[in-house]
């Protein structure tokens, strides 16, 4: 059975990596602040006792009052999974994180997808570009204030 | 002698019969050569995860027919167990087994098509596509008296199935079970030892398997590279714990490589319904307890299965309404999508196509 880490021990496991990048913690995630994330990412797929080589999916959720893009993270080597999220500051305005395509390339077309949809900046990426719709299509479909 | 030409821009798409589907891409040919390629999609997106949001669960499990429209049972699959674990629903076992029954032989349809598209991309024009469709009818025909629709089936409910399997699916499946490997050794005869297929897909557009893994790319691409990783076997879901089969792997990592581990899972597949088959006992397909209303707490939950193209699944956030406040589909058609500029750089335009078939997407999970 893939195990899923709980949060409490991915974030001491994060802690470690990169003191002070935990921001939060509940059962089943942690979240880090958001300048931190491309250490964290690093340290989290090379890291012998994390060894996450498989990033599985990059979600982009609007809480109405902030954004948050959640990472599930996959270990083929030791079969286990873990919930990482980071929080997009405060507010609806210009949502912005570090982008972790140098660490996983995976990540590429997951980042322009929630770009397109959510409208959260990638911060770093090589082709952050709209992926589903068409540039100068107005809004991002995927807010909860966007009306058809 | 080598000349130097000057390079050509190409749309290839997205009305053309080898995109499977309305899929663009931007090449840039030196001659033959790609030196380039950018794809652009999206002409199949209909919001699907925005629709999630205004339905209840049950409601939803349709719209997942209409993602991988090749591979609807196992579409439904993935979000059902998304939502028994979030809700916390038991399903009827009768129902687990006719889920399996459905995913597997949705699996053979789909990597049937899969086959059948490949070799029609390697300029087989129209003959193994019709042995591969004249299979894939008869597991059409066989979901049809599962549930009365044969492609977007909606079949599966949390707690189980919607109906249950008529008295004469058994005697219906167990033919084509006896049937369909000597179909596969047919294909196998005709096409494995073909010499064109193998000078054309041997060594062709080849990917390391560090590469693909940082490159999130899951599924038979996976197995092709020789990692044995397959969720049925590594997280058992429903009762794949209780049914043997193999994970079908090649080391080659390279366009004939992805065809024959597809070619293998048929087989595995087909194993797979038999023990089903034997196993499934009388009793209720879906709890009488759960009701049609789903309404799961507060929470999140993100479940994955082994769909025919990858990993499929599902992260779903539950606000604890009827409808849930998040639902994310990870779609192995996507993602599997992210090398694709790598594998084709360097090879020629006829590789091109061919290549892109051994990915085996479909549009309508790249699109959503």
């Amino acid at each position: 059975m893939t195990a899923l880490i709980p949060g409490e021990r991915i974030a001491s496991m994060i802690a470690s990596i990169v003191p002070g990048a935990v921001a939060a913690q509940d059962r089943g995630a942690a979240w880090i602040r958001a300048e931190t994330w491309p250490a964290v990412a690093r340290g989290l797929r090379d890291g012998e006792e994390t060894d996450f080589k498989f990033l599985s999916a990059v979600t982009g959720v609007d809480y109405i009052d902030h954004y948050e893009v959640v990472y599930h993270l996959t270990s083929f080597r030791l079969n286990h999974r873990a919930v990482v999220k980071v929080r997009c500051g405060e507010g609806r305005e210009e949502p912005a994180v570090p982008s972790c395509v140098p660490v996983w390339r995976g990540a590429d077309l997951q980042e322009r997808e929630v770009y397109d949809l959510m409208g959260i900046r990638f911060d770093g990426h090589p082709n952050l570009k709209r992926v589903m719709l068409w540039e100068g299509f107005p809004g991002h479909p995927h807010r909860k204030d966007f009306l058809r | 002698m080598s000349m130097r030409t000057e390079p050509v821009t190409v749309n290839i798409g997205p009305h053309h019969p080898s995109t499977h589907g309305v899929f663009r891409l931007r090449v840039t040919f030196d001659g033959e050569v790609i030196v380039d390629v950018e794809p652009v999609f999206g002409y199949l997106h209909r919001g699907t995860e925005k629709l999630a949001e205004e339905r209840t669960y049950v409601q939803f499990v349709t719209l997942t027919d209409r993602m991988d429209y090749v591979a609807s049972m196992t579409n439904n699959q993935g979000f059902v167990l998304a939502v028994e674990k979030l809700a916390g629903i038991t399903p009827s076992p009768r129902g687990v087994w006719l889920r399996m029954i459905a995913a597997e032989l949705q699996r053979i349809a789909s990597h049937l098509v899969g086959m059948g598209f490949f070799l029609q991309d390697l300029g087989a024009f129209a003959t193994p596509l019709m042995y591969a469709m004249r299979e894939r009818e008869r597991i059409l025909d066989l979901f049809e008296m599962l549930c009365g629709a044969r492609i977007t089936n909606s079949y599966m409910r949390p707690g189980g199935v919607f109906m249950d399997a008529p008295e004469d699916f058994w005697p219906a499946v167990n033919r084509f079970l006896d049937e369909m490997p000597g179909y596969v050794d047919e294909y196998e005869s005709l096409i494995s030892g073909n010499e064109i297929v193998l000078s054309r897909t041997k060594g062709v557009a080849r990917v390391e398997l560090d590469a693909l893994i940082n490159a999130s790319i899951s599924g038979p691409m996976l197995r092709a590279a020789g990692l044995a990783w397959d969720l049925r076997k590594k997280h058992p879901y429903e009762f794949y714990d209780r049914v043997e089969f193999d994970v079908p792997l090649a080391q080659e990592s390279d366009n004939w490589a992805r065809y024959i581990v597809r070619i293998q899972e048929m087989r595995e597949s087909v194993k797979i319904v038999r023990q089903c088959v034997q196993q499934i006992e009388p009793g209720p397909i879906r709890p009488k307890e759960v009701p049609f209303l789903v309404r799961p707490p507060a929470g999140e939950v993100y479940s994955s299965i082994e769909g025919p193209k990858g990993e499929l699944g599902y992260y779903i956030v539950s606000d604890g309404s009827i409808a849930p406040y998040r639902c994310k589909v990870r779609a192995p058609s996507y993602i599997n999508l992210t090398l694709l500029k790598d594998m084709l750089v360097g090879w020629r335009v006829a590789d091109m196509i061919v290549t892109f078939g051994s990915i085996d997407i479909n549009m309508g999970e790249v699109d959503r």
